[in-house]
């Protein structure tokens, strides 16, 4: 059982090396399948984004656009090029309000709406997503500071 | 005046802290003569701070909205508890009570550290003061919290209602603590760095700094994860949200400089990785404050953004952590190595258990950068979230629950892993026992949860099985076991209890996701609908007005199956002063579990959309941080590790003139 000293180095070395490569392995492995890409709507058009992929969305709520029936929620959201109608089922937060920004997580339907399964809610009454602001401005939409137009 | 004497503390107080930071370094091994200075230096550091902290207190209390922070965070009808906690609801603010932190920590150093050799206490104060300059630099040249308005405001904007909640008073103060007190750890191995003299007596004083820090960190991510699940309302109890992420890894690494120092305290080795660990868990910590403060993060933490304080930001944790690493790389190869040891002891479990938490703080970096440096590299917007954080983070950790048990069980020098083995089948088989019993009596068979079950089961019983072991029940007559286990050393209990508190916690997560029951669906007044075996009676709303907000409290009545009755009102509110809504959720707890009730929208029916959850076991999540921070105290109130530093025979050891 008693181990020389290059032994013992070697058992060491080694089982650093086996849980660096299994951390290793993971992290890629899980960076590769398990991220959330965010698209607007005009992307995930023109990019043929697959029915069923978890992704991220994010533009304005189109005004006049959200129907309430119980828990169900629909609701248009638009880049101002591309509108998407988008499905959610549950409360909705406190900061969801027509005419602002919205960021949601769910996936596209063979049916070509966007099935939500989850509303993001910031803490700001005038927070806007980043990812909105950018997405906004990709398509000319971006009037002002603080605020679209 | 009070708030123009609380900026001229702060600015004095920055001045000493320079001139401490670079007199304590140019002569630090003169320190018979400059060593009172810096420990007189790091009291007065302290005061002064505390002074305008004092000032912020009264002029938030007495609603001065000519200060400009009042004016933006709070609001003369804000109850009393608000408008103190409003003090550090926003950027300016809380960097002050960090600062303050980091000073209290400089001075109780200098209060506390008496038994420690002049030269080391001279070094850490430097560096701590060097700390306090750089960052009441920071607060008075880019967010200067003592910026007056004139004319002043008639009112102030308000708190975001959000933030109105006891856990505002709570949780900021005790993670901030926790961040801090690691910047002693830091100091010290900066000290050893530069003075080039480390040994076991440096592991026995950096220990109670460690322990106190990470006690206050798990007890302040614990009541950061509660504030979450009751006041946003989702249900969740962690988002991995960068900002949450930013405050576990330093936990995570300061778990591992907890054992790593022990190994150092017990075997003289591990040294510079201890160093390493040190500086890690204090820049970690750092990126945990500032990351989110730099506006390169989104996260519902993040305070408004300025973007040359972002620059100020990073170029300061930069030249921190860049310096600590530089010197770290120039200098570790001068601290003497300890020797090698067997894999199989009690040595070799720990620097397992680092091992794996290293991989773990890894990934879990990895996950909260990768966004920003995609987009910095390609301009592609991807979020990294549960379940990248569920395949890595999970898979990292459950083989260290897997070989938990064995590290307190092992010798150290040698340890017979047969033998351990053979103890621990108990446990082992307890674990079994109860995981399929569990899985008969609730008849649910999801794919990881017995796994998980089985995991925290384990941990649980190995943790028990050591102190039955050490006892010597069942070998012994059981009174003279009793006599043994109440003779054990309170490092035994604190072990187990801490390794206990972690099982607890892994059971709740898997209980609580794996049985968790979810109900959305719209009520009329009067009805009734059921979750899982409680019903849910929703009687009608009422109206109410709070203290400076107005709100719909709905009345539920909710039947338990053995008939008893609990009264719940969720509400939503809106509170005029910033015209924003928020929703408060109702929570009522059975045994360890619990039913969450949310409000939602009403229709022109005068139904209302009703959001419930039913958790079990949910509490066990926090129950077992609190464990673990009991059994960090328990810890602590252990003479032999406590003290250590002033006998005379361990000041010889350490280096002298």
């Amino acid at each position: 059982m008693s181990m020389t000293r290059k032994q013992k180095r070697l058992a060491v070395i080694g089982g650093l090396g086996a849980v660096l490569a299994l951390a290793v392995t993971l992290i890629l492995f899980a960076l590769r399948d398990q991220i959330v890409f965010f698209y607007s709507p005009t992307e995930i058009q023109t990019k043929a984004v697959a029915a069923g992929t978890s992704i991220r969305m994010g533009g304005l709520v189109k005004e006049g656009s959200w129907v309430r029936t119980g828990e169900v929620n629909d609701f248009v959201v638009t880049d101002g090029t591309t509108e998407l109608t988008t499905h959610y089922n549950g409360i909705l937060p406190d900061l969801f309000k027509e005419g602002q920004g919205v960021v949601v997580e769910g996936a596209m339907t063979t049916a070509g709406t966007f099935a939500a399964t989850n509303v993001l809610a910031k803490h700001d009454e005038n927070y806007m997503p980043k990812e909105v602001v950018e997405a906004l401005k990709a398509n000319g939409e971006w009037q002002r500071d603080g605020a679209p137009g | 005046m009070a708030i123009e004497l609380g900026h001229f503390a702060l600015i004095l107080a920055f001045a000493i802290a320079a001139a401490s930071a670079v007199s304590g370094l140019w002569a630090w091994n003169r320190s018979d003569r400059i060593g009172l200075v810096l420990r007189q230096g790091a009291v007065l550091q302290f005061l002064l701070v505390a002074a305008a902290f004092a000032a912020l207190i009264q002029a938030f209390v007495t609603s001065d909205f000519s200060l400009a922070i009042a004016w933006q965070h709070s609001h003369s009808a804000q109850p009393l508890l608000f408008k103190i906690t409003s003090v550090w609801g926003n950027h300016e603010g809380s960097m002050v009570l960090w600062v303050l932190i980091l000073v209290a920590m400089g001075a109780a150093v200098a209060m506390f550290g008496g038994a420690l050799p002049d030269e080391l206490r001279t070094l850490v104060l430097s560096i701590q003061s060097l700390l306090a300059a750089a960052f009441t630099g920071f607060t008075l040249f880019t967010s200067n919290p003592f910026a007056r308005l004139s004319p002043a405001p008639f009112e102030g904007q308000e708190l975001n209602p959000i933030l109105q909640d006891i856990g505002l008073a709570v949780h900021p103060p005790l993670l901030y603590a926790g961040y801090v007190g690691f910047s002693v750890c830091f100091s010290f191995a900066i000290a050893a760095l530069i003075s080039g003299r480390i040994d076991a007596a440096w592991a026995r004083w950096v220990r109670p700094w460690t322990l106190v820090s990470w006690i206050f960190l798990t007890l302040g991510i614990a009541m950061g994860s509660y504030w979450a699940y009751y006041e946003l309302g989702w249900g969740g109890w962690w988002f991995w949200d960068p900002v949450e992420n930013a405050s576990f890894m330093p936990w995570l690494a300061g778990t591992a400089l907890l054992h790593s120092a022990l190994v150092m305290e017990k075997r003289n080795a591990l040294k510079i990785w201890t160093i390493f660990l040190a500086i890690i868990t204090f820049s970690l910590s750092l990126l945990g404050t500032f990351m989110v403060r730099s506006g390169i993060l989104t996260s519902v933490h993040t305070f408004a953004a300025d973007p040359t304080r972002g620059l100020v930001i990073l170029a300061l944790l930069a030249a921190l952590i860049g310096g600590a690493f530089a010197l770290f790389a120039f200098r570790a190869s001068a601290l003497r190595q300890g020797g090698l040891f067997a894999p199989i002891s009690r040595e070799g479990s720990l620097i397992l258990n680092n091992l794996f938490l290293a991989a773990a703080t890894a990934a879990v970096l990895t996950g909260t950068l990768y966004p920003l440096i995609l987009d910095a590299l390609t301009g592609r917007t991807i979020s990294v979230g549960e379940p990248f954080f569920a395949l890595t983070f999970g898979s990292i950790m459950a083989p260290l629950l897997v070989v938990l048990p064995f590290g307190p069980f092992l010798a150290w020098k040698r340890g017979d892993l047969i033998a351990v083995t053979q103890r621990l089948a108990g446990a082992a088989g307890a674990a079994v026992f109860v995981t399929i019993l569990v899985f008969a009596l609730s008849g649910a068979s999801i794919s990881l949860a017995p796994l998980g079950l089985l995991l925290g089961f384990w941990v649980g019983f190995g943790a028990i099985a050591e102190l039955i072991d050490r006892a010597g029940f069942g070998r012994m007559a059981i009174g003279l076991s009793m006599r043994r286990l109440i003779g054990l050393p309170r490092s035994a209990f604190s072990t187990a209890l801490a390794h206990f508190g972690l099982g607890v916690t892994v059971i709740g997560i898997v209980t609580a996701t794996a049985w968790q029951l979810e109900l959305v669906t719209t009520m009329q007044p009067g009805t009734s609908k059921p979750l899982g075996i409680y019903s849910i009676t929703f009687e009608g709303i009422d109206e109410r007005a709070g203290e400076n907000f107005a709100a719909e409290t709905g009345r539920f009545v909710v039947t338990a199956p053995d008939g008893s009755t609990r009264r719940f009102a969720p509400e939503r509110r809106v509170y005029p002063a910033s015209g924003m809504p928020t929703t408060e959720a109702w929570i009522e707890t059975y045994g360890f579990s619990q039913l969450y009730l949310q409000l939602g929208e009403d229709a022109v029916d005068g139904s209302h959309v009703v959001r419930a959850w039913y958790k079990p076991y949910v509490t066990l999540i926090w129950l077992g941080p609190l464990l673990m921070a009991a059994a960090g105290m328990l810890s602590l109130s252990d003479r032999r590790l406590r003290v250590g530093a002033p006998r005379p025979a361990a000041a010889k050891a350490a280096p002298a003139q």
